[in-house]
């Protein structure tokens, strides 16, 4: 029991269970799940589909962030890699093509890579610090979408790609896949080869991981060329679920909840250890707060304040500093009781 | 001498437990501080000297124990409450604002007020006085950061004075200064000393304790050996008690400077005139198989330099380097690691450990990364590795899951070492592998030193303490002034004549050779 | 890197050159004999869909061939940007400006010394809180009269059957948001009409489609009809409707605002049932304007663009030949 209270995703996924908790008695239908269509259907699929963009960003968010660097053109990437990949679709003469679905895909794909390691290469090679290196693109990359797109919302009919986001196989939705296959190829590379260990070196002490040997100017680079890909394949699903490049409203603020769900799975903003399952389970808490507003029914003008409000408090109850402190007041009050008593 | 009266307590701390998770840091500890003398905490690194200051000046609340300061229990919340009850600390890593000026810094929250606020004016002459009654003449104007060390920690007393304290802890003050500047110190401290004020002083150095200390307390694994008046307790009795086992271990390691090297072939490295502009002279180094070659000077003299270019840590703009009679262009670590170069540099946690991994992750390190982040070491390798390590060199906890910031210094200076020896270097380079760790671990490391080097490791190995280097080293380069003033062979060498000839005057840009 | 420098210099020489022969015209024009109108327009810049075919319907209607001569500037959504166009459309002594103003406040200052200069001045789409002895004219639209033409729609058809209906709002805050929003509650108050619930979508298909899963996963199959406050969120909603194995336009009704293009063929194929126009095609009455306070005519202060509305035939028969 004291192994699990103290386990470091304990807290993490107290708070996950105590949003779903809190979302079920105000509405009950919301673990309900039924199928429909021979697809399964309810609130909580609709998480595990709609969180896998954000569940992408905050992946590569996460290694960049274990290198003590920090990526804000992850929401400027996704508009990149959704207008460049609806561009190509929307000009082909067969839309419904699986063939050119996958050139759109993939081309997206690539400019996000191009993308993240010229962020890797500002910050590796010539050494601008992170937040002003990825500070560029974040600013300069919707206007590039904006170019790609021509100023309009780019909209598409194409089967293959409206199933990226929208389909679903043995009854679930094909975006919790790519979901599924993103956590697992992240962990895979993580932790079956030594990269992950490398890169908490580097961010932890990158002068002492120098002088041991490790290529700290790569694992950097390659961080940021990660978060790419991920954050262009999370403009790809964004798209797909819209069916339309919207170039000033894709992945925007996404970058704020990716580190908040990285902050929220315990990984430190100061670099260094990194949690894949601590970052899954803080995306499924931010996605579940989403819906949270809406199940509870907050007016919007107060839904900003609202949130802020329970992510403070996850944030204070996952606090190891205030748990000791409520744990010290309980132990001061607690001898108190007997000398009344007396 | 004051220790001879019976001085009057200021500070008395009584059964001081202090408990971590899992680990009784310290149990029933007693601590008596008396005014006008110079109180000297001894202990080997871990024995609990930093977890006794830190209850005493508020960090840590202690379990259990009484904590009386001039006749009144008290009870710290807060560094700030030890500090209202007068007892002030100075760190090793000085805890002043160096981006303010000296006089702010000596000053702060007791600046002088005027009529318009604060009277900078007087707030300067102020402490300008409080400098002058510590000998201390500097502009009160400059910007802290502008000052050594040892002129920080004398801002840093100052301002303790200021606060009126009546008891001042200096934690290991002398670690990072040089003799002259221990010696303005060590007259700082007599003199507040006079003055009535109880000293509590943490240092690793024996010669520090002897020429300062009117009184001892010796702690050991958490526990209160005794305290002792200094004069009573011989170097070799306090060591005694410090680890708690007779020391005649250094006595095997002496033999190892005079073993003979067989110089006929290739060195391992032979570098011809490396340096670097503004940082090291143009010097030659070379290093023979199985050889120890001990870099001996005063900090700043250009050793750390020196192996720094060596292994490619900084980039050398002069010279020539060739690894076993091959030219070899090392001007990054990873060069210097593909030719089986290894270092492990002074600054052990800055440039050493990685604090938050574990004790197995740090050891397996230097290997993974010369393997490539691909080729991950399999568990059952790894495993091997660390078990082997943790044994030959008696790494303590014997736990590879410790995180390695949790362990002391030397066994943190172990780990370090095993993970350079688990890539199987031809050459390692240790620079300042005994500072700061307890008189075991420095006996161990020294011991695995000599014995390295008699299986045909080559080794570089620098030490502030010449008695080490002329222990194990069979040949020693002088440094001074950042460059290479000579060499010298051991066997006809003691401390003396090295002391003397780094002293000598060197005027001839040429090396005086005297290697036999 | 020099290289790089020297051709970012050249290219900037070059646009200041062009920018510089095309005041000279523009000046020219106005000064010389010939019977052009030279009209400066400050646009806000190119942020949307609706802002990009507003801008077309200006360009068009100031033509040459209409009479005028046109000097284009958009502000990239910067007011001191807008500003300074102004200044130089003053300095350039054209016979009219317009401006699309991005933000309320600050015009005192620039639009007095467009009088001073006795340059008519006639602002569109959004407003300013200088006075309006200012400026000559106001053309734009009433965000308030769009929602009530909504909310009329749906107590035309749905009032005394009891219906539940969701909104989905725009960005919270939003001028256009706050006053559909009061226009439509004016419109169905006093009906049985149920609003269910009510949230931000934050005018965009990605928000529309979110909000709506929710909504459904939140009450089955209680909802009729749906307002969004444009189109593109209703547009997101459609598949979450779907979705939910429910047919939009018969299980859910729904009614937007703007009439893109999108939208418009929705409702032409039967998923959307009534779209109330949010017209971008000022550009006529503006050149009316223009013409008219140039020949010293007094206008209207305040001129309101009557937005459309479509049913689903109006649309199949509109779509062809809209312009945007």
């Amino acid at each position: 029991m004291k192994k699990i209270l103290r386990h470091r995703m304990f807290w993490p996924v107290i708070a996950l269970l105590a949003l779903i908790v809190l979302n079920t008695i105000a509405r009950p239908s919301f673990i309900s799940i039924t199928v429909q269509n021979g697809q399964l259907y309810g609130a909580l699929i609709d998480i595990l589909r709609n969180s896998a963009p954000l569940m992408l960003v905050s992946l590569g968010m996460m290694i960049v962030i274990a290198t003590r660097g920090i990526d804000l053109s992850v929401g400027a990437i996704m508009a990149v890699s959704g207008a460049v990949a609806l561009t190509i679709i929307a000009d082909s003469p067969s839309p419904d093509d699986l063939g050119t679905v996958l050139v759109a895909i993939l081309v997206g794909v690539l400019v996000s890579l191009l993308l993240g390691i010229w962020n890797g290469f500002l910050v590796a090679v010539v050494g601008v610090q992170p937040i002003i290196a990825t500070l560029v693109l974040m600013l300069a990359g919707r206007g590039v979408a904006l170019l790609i797109t021509g100023g309009f919302i780019t909209t598409i009919n194409s089967a293959p790609y409206k199933f990226m986001a929208q389909g679903y196989v043995i009854g679930l939705p094909f975006a919790f896949f790519v979901s599924i296959a993103a956590i697992v190829i992240v962990a895979l590379i993580e932790r079956r080869t030594a990269l992950g260990v490398l890169t908490e070196a580097v961010g932890i002490n990158p002068e002492a991981s120098r002088l041991a040997g490790v290529r700290a100017r790569g694992i950097i680079w390659g961080a940021y060329a990660a978060s790419g890909v991920l954050a262009g394949f999370a403009g790809i699903l964004y798209t797909s679920n819209i069916m339309a490049a919207d170039a000033n409203a894709a992945g925007l603020y996404i970058e704020l909840y990716a580190i908040l769900a990285v902050v929220l799975g315990g990984t430190s903003l100061a670099g260094g250890k990194f949690t894949v399952a601590g970052t899954v389970v803080g995306v499924f808490t931010i996605e579940t707060l989403r819906s949270t507003i809406l199940f509870l029914g907050v007016p919007s003008a107060v839904a900003p304040l609202f949130l802020a409000i329970v992510v403070v408090i996850v944030v204070l109850v996952q606090s190891q500093r205030l748990r000791g402190a409520v744990a010290k007041l309980a132990q001061a009050l607690r001898p108190k009781k007997p000398e009344v008593a007396r | 001498m004051a220790a001879d009266t019976e001085a009057r307590p200021i500070a008395q701390m009584r059964g001081i437990t202090i408990e971590f998770p899992g680990v009784k840091a310290l149990d029933g500890v007693d601590l008596t501080l008396r005014g006008g003398e110079v109180h000297t905490l001894m202990g080997e690194n871990g024995a609990g000297k930093s977890t006794l200051i830190k209850a005493l000046t508020g960090v840590y609340p202690i379990d259990a124990g009484t904590i009386v300061v001039e006749g009144t229990p008290r009870t710290f919340r807060g560094t700030s409450d030890a500090q209202a009850a007068g007892i002030s600390t100075v760190y090793q890593e000085v805890n002043l604002c160096t981006n303010l000026s000296v006089g702010e810094n000596v000053m702060l929250g007791h600046e002088v007020r005027g009529p318009f606020g604060i009277d900078w004016k007087s707030t300067h002459r102020e402490a300008e006085r409080h400098l002058e009654g510590l000998g201390v003449r500097i502009d009160t104007r400059s910007l802290l950061a502008a000052h050594s060390i040892a002129v920080q920690q004398l801002v840093a007393i100052s301002r303790a004075m200021v606060t009126d304290s009546r008891v001042l802890v200096l934690d290991e003050p002398t670690s990072s200064l040089d003799r002259g500047e221990v010696d303005q110190l060590f007259g700082v401290i007599r003199g507040l000393r006079d003055r009535g004020v109880a000293i509590l002083f943490v240092t690793h150095f024996l010669d520090q304790v002897y020429e300062i200390s009117d009184r001892l307390t010796v702690l050991r694994n958490g526990a209160l050996v005794g305290e002792y008046p200094v004069a009573e307790l011989p170097r070799a009795e306090l060591i005694a008690k410090m680890i708690g086992r007779e020391l005649d271990e250094f006595a095997a390691i002496s033999r190892s400077a005079d073993r003979e090297i067989d110089r006929g072939g290739d060195p391992v490295i032979r570098a011809t005139g490396i340096g670097r502009r503004g940082v090291l002279e143009p010097a030659d180094v070379e290093v023979y198989d199985g050889e120890v070659v001990g870099i001996a000077g005063l900090l700043g003299s250009g050793r750390t330099e020196l192996v720094r270019l060596l292994y490619g840590a900084d980039r050398a703009d002069a010279g020539r380097v060739e690894v076993r009679g091959r030219p070899a262009r090392i001007t990054n670590p990873r060069h210097a690691i593909d030719r089986r170069i290894a270092f492990s540099s002074e600054d052990r946690r800055a440039e050493g450990i990685v604090g938050d991994l574990t004790v197995a992750e740090n050891i397996v390190l230097g290997i993974q990364a010369k393997r490539g982040a691909l080729r991950k070491l399999r568990k059952a390798e790894q495993d091997a590795i660390v078990e082997e390590y943790i044994q030959a060199l008696g790494v303590r906890p014997a736990n590879p899951n410790a995180l390695i910031r949790n362990l002391s210094g030397g066994n943190q200076q172990k780990v370090l070492l095993a993970r350079w020896l688990a890539t199987a270097p031809q050459l390692i380079i240790l620079d300042e592998p005994t500072r700061g760790i307890d008189v075991g671990a420095k006996a161990d490391i020294q011991r695995k030193v000599a014995e390295l080097s008699e299986q045909g490791l080559g080794v570089v190995f620098i030490s502030s303490e010449l008695e080490e280097v002329v222990r194990i080293a069979q040949r020693i380069v002088v440094m001074r002034d950042r460059r290479k003033i000579g060499e010298l062979t051991s066997h006809d060498t003691d401390v003396d004549d090295l002391v003397a000839f780094i002293a000598e005057e060197h005027d001839t840009q040429e090396s005086p050779e005297s290697v036999a | 890197m020099k290289k790089i420098l020297a051709g970012v210099a050249l290219a900037g020489a070059v646009a200041l050159a062009m920018t510089g022969c095309a005041s000279d015209g523009g000046s020219g024009g106005g000064g010389g004999g010939d019977d052009l109108i030279t009209v400066g327009f400050a646009q806000t810049g190119s942020e949307s869909g609706w802002r990009s075919a507003n801008t077309e319907s200006l360009k068009t209607a100031l033509s040459e061939e209409n009479g005028f001569k046109l000097v284009f500037n958009a502000a990239d959504n910067k007011q001191e940007a807008q500003i300074a166009a102004v200044r130089s459309f003053i300095n350039q002594g054209v016979d009219a400006i317009v401006i699309a103003p991005i933000t309320v406040d600050g015009w005192d200052d620039v639009l007095t010394e467009a009088k001073d200069a006795g340059i008519p001045v006639i602002l569109e789409d959004r407003t300013v809180s200088a006075s309006d002895d200012l400026y000559a004219s106001w053309v734009g639209l009433d965000f308030e009269k769009e929602g009530e033409t909504a909310g009329t729609w749906v107590k035309d058809n749905f009032d005394g059957q009891a219906q539940n209906l969701v909104v989905l709002e725009g960005t919270t805050g939003s001028s256009a948001a706050l006053d559909r929003a009061t226009g439509f509650d004016k419109a169905i108050e006093g009906t049985d009409i149920n609003v269910l619930d009510s949230q931000t979508g934050d005018f965009t298909r990605d928000g529309g489609k979110k909000v709506m899963e929710g909504f459904l996963q939140k009450y089955g199959n209680q909802i009729n009809i749906l307002f969004a406050h444009n189109d593109d969120m209703g547009l997101g909603a459609l598949d979450a409707i779907t979705a939910a194995g429910l047919v939009p336009g018969q299980d859910i009704k729904i009614v937007t605002i703007d009439a893109v293009h999108d939208g418009m063929q929705a409702l032409a194929d039967g998923k959307f049932n009534y779209i109330v126009e949010c017209n971008p095609l000022l550009g006529e009455k503006v050149a009316d304007l223009v013409k008219k306070v140039v020949a010293g005519d007094s206008v209207e202060k305040r001129e309101i663009v009557p937005d459309q509305s479509f049913d689903q035939d109006q649309a199949k028969e509109a779509l062809p030949t809209r312009p945007y």
